[in-house]
């Protein structure tokens, strides 16, 4: 038995608004964008890929199942500009067959520089999944699958089942990411690593014509997975759900090819589909993973050079955090609020210099000119953030 | 191959200027094999090489034979003090001080009536625009694209004309400064680089910028090899929107004229197109570079850190430069970080504009105007600054934020410069957005990181700038032209 284990990403940042070292007003979001860009995605992705998958689930009756992570960034712009988007997560929840998976509500690195923040954050996360969709997760991941053993152990401290991250290939080696496995330092704690390479094939390679498996057909797909038996028992298919509609096309097929695959996985009854903790529950470890440094599935490096790569990133992220006490000492509301929405990683990613040359995959999502320019726009406003906790 | 290269500025003096440009393109083609022989209006150092001859007025007398350039730069050296001192005098361009500097040329045994009257006929055809046929290569030269005002520009230019260029004449961009003796002197330069173009053999012609292009049209009509023209800055760039009518003409004509047109960047190259009607298959961009400073170049000592940081301006101070957007932003920037220096390097024609509008601004304690630097000076210009601004209003490309990079200094530059085409580790601006530019320069002053990153990442991207694979580019173009396989 394969049992591919899809899980979708879903996340929007708030971006900053143009913040001058010459302004002095405290609304550092640019409401006007977020909007239009939450919109657009709800349209062309979480919409149209929401009934696509409660579709699938009731056709298959429940036998197709899905997780979730959604940070409390994203649902929070859902619940002001896509409210009928909330819904359908809503009904996909309802039919039991989808588990949404916890994470940093603001989607940060926090784990690397505040303890109590990382565990704050994500309690008000799985507050949110319980209050939104009647179940408290049971797995975590952290901001881009970040992690490494010490991350295990904090996360099972805090009572988690499961952790996901990257199958990086320098961190297992021989080693299947289609097995289960456990960090050194856990003895509950159960670890799924990403089969990046059929998740890519999806996310990324899917539309991509130069490449030798294209066009990629739910048949050959679904034999690939059929390969996994014998070698192992899980597909880690994790990926950013604006794959679908946003990444690629509605008009590449893709939205076609996720309605025919699950049909196709699951003709030959060998394989089928389970969420992240019913991975963990069915299949045991079969050893240890030591990750002594931090990894991620970010880049050809799946480390964290991308929010960490260079000295403006390290920068911000120390000023950031330097300020965690006496934010929190104010007391005030909507100055804590703004300060981890400050927190995302996507500001630090916006600031990677890695490749910016070359204009790549940081420079289509990045909404600044450069990464000079987001810094330099981050840095003003936590000038005037340290201003409002000086004036409280 | 062989080129034929008529240039105006030779030795890189002036920093960022026309002469970088023509320098490093040559030392370029040196590299990958092209011969060039050099015609230039004064005498240059004698730092020659191989496969480059370099051809001044001056060693008419005395022909060159291969490998004697040396020798022929030392009859130069024998000649006068006068033209000895011209290698210096030739810094102060902007300095007011070029009658020494232009004045050989002026010498009447340099001048051959043949010549001029041969250049005469060509350019009066051309003008004329009827006998373009006639004219060989030339014969590319669109219909209908010649000015009716040239006639006369040139008969002007064409007569004898005596003394010197006049003061100020090479960094004020509009106007009358370029009647009467600088139209002399571009045709006096005309006139005897084809008397030189008989005694030697190539296979191109490459004229840079207007002032040469009356020559490069005179040898490629008399010798029927093809022209390439290169657009290092145009009429629009110096004189904004009130451009000077004969140099624009002239401009036109050797666009018009030539079988390619090379320009410094995309922002020229569509300046060109537009302004100046030329088909865009003729024309091709080969961007600048600069050459990294030599590994282990003389131990200076370390310049005296003062507690206070500097933001360097270097350029002339014209209209084209924008020094007076550098100053606007200086003065919102001393108000939140008062521990800075702004100075103001080069001389021009804003310099009095400039000190009033410091004045004005009550910048007094903050901005330092050094005047016109020269080598040494730059250097130690730019290894005292935290940060170099090119605010520039029209920048066609803009050498030295290249060179200020290669001094490991951070750079601010204006959008409207070809150079942040190639340009990516930088921050850059709209020159007219002032609080922008502020909001940056104080970023760069509070944040080292900011500093530190600009540094890291742009002396990395130097690195792939190099004058020998825009040598390289030319030399194709130089290969199509010529009709002659790579």
């Amino acid at each position: 038995m394969a049992s591919v284990v899809f899980y979708f990403q879903v996340h929007q940042p708030f971006r900053l608004r143009r913040y001058s070292i010459f302004d002095s007003d405290s609304n550092y979001f640019d409401d006007k964008r977020n909007a239009e860009i939450c919109r657009k995605v709800a349209a062309k992705c979480y919409a149209p890929a929401n009934a696509v998958m409660l579709d699938l689930i009731k056709r298959h009756e429940g036998r197709f199942r899905i997780s979730y992570s959604l940070t409390g960034a994203v649902i929070r712009q859902l619940q002001q500009w896509a409210p009928e988007v909330l819904d359908s997560f809503r009904a996909l929840a309802r039919t039991g067959a989808v588990e949404f998976i916890a994470e940093t509500y603001y989607h940060s690195l926090s784990f690397l520089y505040s303890r109590a923040e990382f565990v704050a954050q994500t309690a008000a996360q799985v507050d949110l999944m319980e209050e939104l969709f009647g179940q408290r997760p049971r797995v975590f991941r952290n901001t881009e699958l970040t992690y490494n053993n010490d991350v295990a152990r904090v996360v099972e401290e805090m009572g988690f089942d499961g952790i996901l991250t990257e199958g990086a290939d320098h961190v297992l080696g021989y080693r299947s990411p289609t097995f289960v496995y456990n960090p050194p330092t856990c003895r509950r704690l159960r670890l799924l690593m990403k089969n990046y390479r059929l998740s890519d094939d999806i996310a990324f390679r899917f539309s991509n014509r130069g490449w030798a498996e294209w066009p990629l057909t739910t048949e050959k797909f679904a034999g690939w997975v059929d390969q996994i038996n014998g070698n192992g028992y899980v597909c880690n298919l994790f990926m950013d759900y604006e794959t679908f509609g946003e990444h690629q096309w509605a008009d590449t097929g893709i939205f076609k090819f996720i309605d025919a695959l699950p049909g196709a996985v699951m003709q030959t009854g060998k394989n089928d589909f389970l969420t992240v903790a019913q991975a963990i529950d069915r299949y045991p470890s079969v050893g240890e993973v030591d990750v002594p440094h931090m990894i991620s599935w970010a880049d050809t490096e799946r480390d964290i050079s991308a929010w960490l790569g260079n000295s403006m990133q390290a920068n911000a992220l120390h000023d950031v955090y330097e300020l965690a006490d006496s934010v929190l000492a104010t007391g005030d509301a909507a100055l804590i609020d703004d300060w981890r929405r400050l927190q995302t990683s996507d500001h630090f990613y916006y600031m990677c210099t890695k490749w910016f040359s070359d204009g790549d995959v940081h420079k289509y999502f990045n909404p600044y000119e450069s990464p000079y320019a987001a810094y330099i726009n981050y840095m003003n406003i936590l000038e005037n953030v340290r201003a409002r906790i000086a004036g409280a | 191959m062989k080129v034929f290269m008529l240039g105006w500025e030779f030795p890189p003096h002036i920093s960022g200027g026309l002469g970088t440009a023509c320098f490093g393109l040559t030392k370029g083609l040196d590299a990958v094999g092209v011969e060039v022989s050099f015609v230039l209006p004064t005498a240059v150092p004698a730092d020659t090489r191989t496969h480059v001859t370099l051809r001044t007025p001056d060693a008419l007398a005395n022909p060159p034979l291969p490998g004697r350039a040396a020798a022929n730069l030392a009859t130069v050296a024998g000649e006068a003090s006068a033209t000895a001192a011209a290698v210096e005098a030739f810094k102060h361009v902007t300095l007011h001080q070029v009658e020494a500097y232009l004045s050989p040329y002026a010498r009447p045994e340099l001048t051959s009536r043949e010549t001029a009257l041969l250049l005469e006929q060509i350019t009066q055809q051309l003008a004329a625009g009827t006998t373009i046929e006639q004219l060989g290569p030339l014969g590319q030269l669109l219909p209908g694209a010649l000015p009716a005002s040239l006639p006369a520009a040139l008969a002007h230019s064409l007569a004898p004309a005596a003394g010197g260029m006049p003061s100020g004449a090479m960094d004020k961009g509009p106007g009358a400064n370029y009647a009467g003796d600088l139209m002399g002197q571009v045709y006096r330069y005309a006139r005897l680089a084809l008397e030189l173009s008989k005694r030697e053999d190539f296979d191109v012609v490459h004229a840079h910028d207007w002032m040469t292009y009356p020559a490069g049209l005179a040898v490629a009509a008399a010798t029927g090899k093809p022209l390439v023209v290169h657009v290092h800055s145009t009429e629009f760039d110096r004189a904004g929107e009130s451009p000077n009518q004969q140099v624009y003409d002239i401009e036109r004509m050797g666009m018009h004229a030539a079988a390619r047109v090379v320009c410094v960047s995309g922002l020229t190259r569509n300046i060109v197109v537009r302004r100046y009607g030329v088909d865009p298959a003729r024309t091709d961009v080969v961007y600048n570079a600069v050459e990294m400073p030599a590994a282990g170049a003389p131990w200076r000592l370390a310049p005296l850190r003062r507690n206070e940081k500097i933001v360097l301006f270097l350029g002339r101070l014209t209209m084209q430069k924008g020094p007076e957007y550098f100053l606007r932003a200086a003065r919102m920037v001393v108000d939140r970080y008062p521990n800075v220096r702004f100075v103001m390097a080069g001389s021009g024609d804003m310099i009095t504009a400039c000190v009033k509008e410091a004045a004005d601004l009550k910048l007094g304690r903050y901005v330092t105007f050094t005047g016109f630097l020269r080598g040494p000076d730059v250097d130690r210009a730019f290894e005292m600054a935290d940060l170099y601004v090119m605010p520039s209003v029209s920048e066609p490309f803009g050498i030295a934020p290249l060179e200020a990079m290669s001094h490991n200094v951070p750079v601010l530059i204006s959008k409207q410069s070809g150079v942040s085409e190639v340009l990516t580790h930088v921050l850059k601006v709209d020159f007219w957005d002032v609080d922008e530019m502020a909001n940056k320069i104080l970023a760069v002053l509070k944040h080292p990181p900011l500093q530190k990153t600009l540094r890291q990442c742009g002396s990395t991207e130097l690195r792939k700038l190099s004058w020998k694979d825009s040598a390289q580019k030319l030399k194709d173009i130089y290969c199509q032209v010529a009709d002659e396989p790579r």
